[in-house]
């Protein structure tokens, strides 16, 4: 691939993220099937990494037209509906998927546009 | 000891005798027999609720319904003057299933002006009527007047749609709603559009989930990681006890605290909580509408300062969920069998305005998945050993008296169909005893 085809996918200030860009993911059922696919290094990485950066994503976030966000600035809310997904693992179960919910599976029909 | 007042007989479940206070079979879960009397006394007899106005935006808006255990699919549609209406999904030619795309037993949605047949091409327009047959004079005396659509009862309350497949039905949504419909009516759903909208297939009866969500004595054990660890040890030491119980006809209500939004403590909750002050019981600041304040008298009824949600228990397979920080959630189970059910979670919140709001909601939405799972995969478990008939009665307590309620509710149901299959069953509505 070409020089000019790998760009910043995020925001300039929050260019500390970029190697966390493939968590930039449209929908619900993306970013669930990435948790489940990831290993507990790789999810702590990308929370150690993503959750001291919340509050200033949302300073960041919080000054743009929520229904108008260019194209950057989705990205960026995408991948922190990723690290709230991923807080779980992180921060109550441990590992990727919910305890005890071997068979069980929920999926999302209807989700927000943005 | 208790932590919040009971009736003066000494618990919720005496305030209505009717209910007693044995152990309770479950053979009604798990009897195939049982199923299909219930699918004709209740899913054929009674309204259910099958979704909101909102997804109905304009004329020519609508949406298809599988209502398997109603033995029906129903198309739910706005017409050109702006009324809803309910149709069974039935061309009237030879009965092709009139609207679906690619899978017939798949639910669809989508804008039209008008529905027309795949199969050879009759019109019906967006009230029902027939207005175009393919080569009409190949027919014999055939009138398109008496070739509309089969209507389904249809009714609109606070935006909730509900159709009954019953023809013979008299009482309106409002009179089945009753006292703890009426209670709540005026709350503002119409300002709570943004939705996220969840589907599960879960291998238990449809009673079984309903009662997994109509008590909170499992919280402190079920969901116990899902607290820091020493709020889970004080949780699990308390127990639960609900503020208040209201049970009326087929319907009931339980009323709880909820310290959780905003939590008294921010190391109670997890960081990512605290961080964006949001969690299982919502966002943590209500948004700013009018409505929720004060709020429909049917709601905290016992006026505590604790109050965190009140859940609502619409007979048969709806639950309506109001919570403190001014968000609702609706629950529906749809049986597909005696042992199998299709489950639907779906969350409404007013519109975020910035990306904060929005992502307090997304933990919201993603906290309700991760409980909502850790019940479902109980059920499977807890379908599977009630079949073996090795244990056949259960001791129910006092914070389980929906469950109770619920099973004896379905149970009169069936009887009443089997002394009169053709006489619609009206719950007689026993007041409490005060």
């Amino acid at each position: 691939m070409s020089e000019e085809h790998i760009v910043s996918v995020l925001p300039a200030e929050f260019a500390d993220l970029e190697p966390f860009a493939d968590w930039s993911l449209r929908t619900e059922a993306e970013r669930y099937a990435k948790r489940l696919s990831s290993t507990m290094d790789e999810l702590q990485t990308f929370y150690d990494a993503a959750s001291p950066r919340l509050e200033a994503i949302l300073e960041y976030l919080d000054a743009l037209e929520l229904r108008g966000l260019p194209d950057e600035a989705t990205r960026l809310l995408w991948l922190s509906y990723s690290l709230v997904n991923v807080s779980f693992p992180v921060e109550v179960w441990r590992q990727p998927r919910v305890p005890d919910s071997g068979a069980a599976s929920m999926d999302v029909v209807i989700e927000p546009a943005v | 000891m208790p932590y919040f007042d009971k009736p003066a007989e000494g618990s919720w479940t005496a305030h209505y005798p009717e209910l007693g206070t044995a152990p309770v079979s479950y053979e009604d879960s798990i009897s195939p027999e049982h199923y299909e009397l219930e699918r004709r006394a209740i899913f054929a007899k009674t309204w259910l609720n099958v979704g909101r106005v909102e997804q109905l935006p304009r004329a020519g808006s609508y949406f298809t319904r599988e209502l398997q255990a109603a033995g029906t699919s129903v198309i739910v549609v706005r017409g050109t003057d702006g009324e809803v209406r309910a149709f069974h999904n039935i061309c009237r030619h030879r009965g092709n299933k009139l609207v679906w795309n690619d899978f017939p037993r798949e639910e669809t949605s989508g804008v039209c002006r008008q529905f027309t047949c795949k199969y050879h091409g009759w019109r019906y327009d967006l009230q029902g009527a027939c207005t175009f047959v393919q080569q009409e004079s190949e027919f014999f005396d055939l009138d398109k007047a008496d070739y509309g659509l089969a209507p389904v009862q249809c009714e609109v309350w606070e935006g909730f749609i509900w159709v009954n497949v019953d023809p013979d039905n008299t009482l309106s949504v409002a009179e089945y709603l009753g006292d703890l419909g009426a209670g709540i009516a005026g709350y503002p759903f119409d300002k709570m559009t943004q939705v996220y909208k969840y589907r599960a297939e879960v291998g238990s009866n449809w009673k079984l989930f309903i009662d997994a969500f109509a008590e909170f004595y499992h919280a402190p054990v079920l969901h116990a990681r899902q607290a820091v660890a020493d709020e889970s040890r004080k949780l699990q030491g308390y127990g639960y006890e609900a503020l208040a119980y209201e049970i009326e006809g087929p319907h009931g209500m339980v009323s709880s605290w909820g310290g959780m939004a905003p939590p008294k403590d921010p190391s109670m909750v997890k960081p990512i909580e605290r961080t964006l002050r949001s969690g299982l019981f919502g966002p943590w600041d209500r948004p700013d509408i009018d409505g929720l304040d004060p709020l429909p008298p049917g709601l905290n009824p016992a006026r505590s300062p604790a109050w965190g949600i009140d859940s609502f228990v619409f007979f048969p397979n709806f639950m309506l969920l109001v919570w403190a920080p001014g968000w609702y959630l609706t629950y529906h189970y749809w049986p597909t069998s005696y042992n199998s059910h299709i489950f639907e979670g779906t969350l409404y919140f007013v519109p975020p305005k910035n990306a904060t709001e929005r992502l307090r909601q997304e933990l919201a939405a993603v906290t309700f998945k991760e409980y909502a799972l850790q019940d479902g995969n109980t059920l499977e478990a807890t379908q599977m050993m009630l079949e073996t008939r090795a244990v056949t009665t259960f001791p129910l307590n006092d914070q389980e008296i929906l469950l109770r309620h619920l099973h004896k509710t379905a149970r009169e149901y069936v009887a009443a169909y089997q002394r009169d299959p053709n006489t619609p069953y009206t719950p007689v509505r026993v007041p409490a005893v005060s």
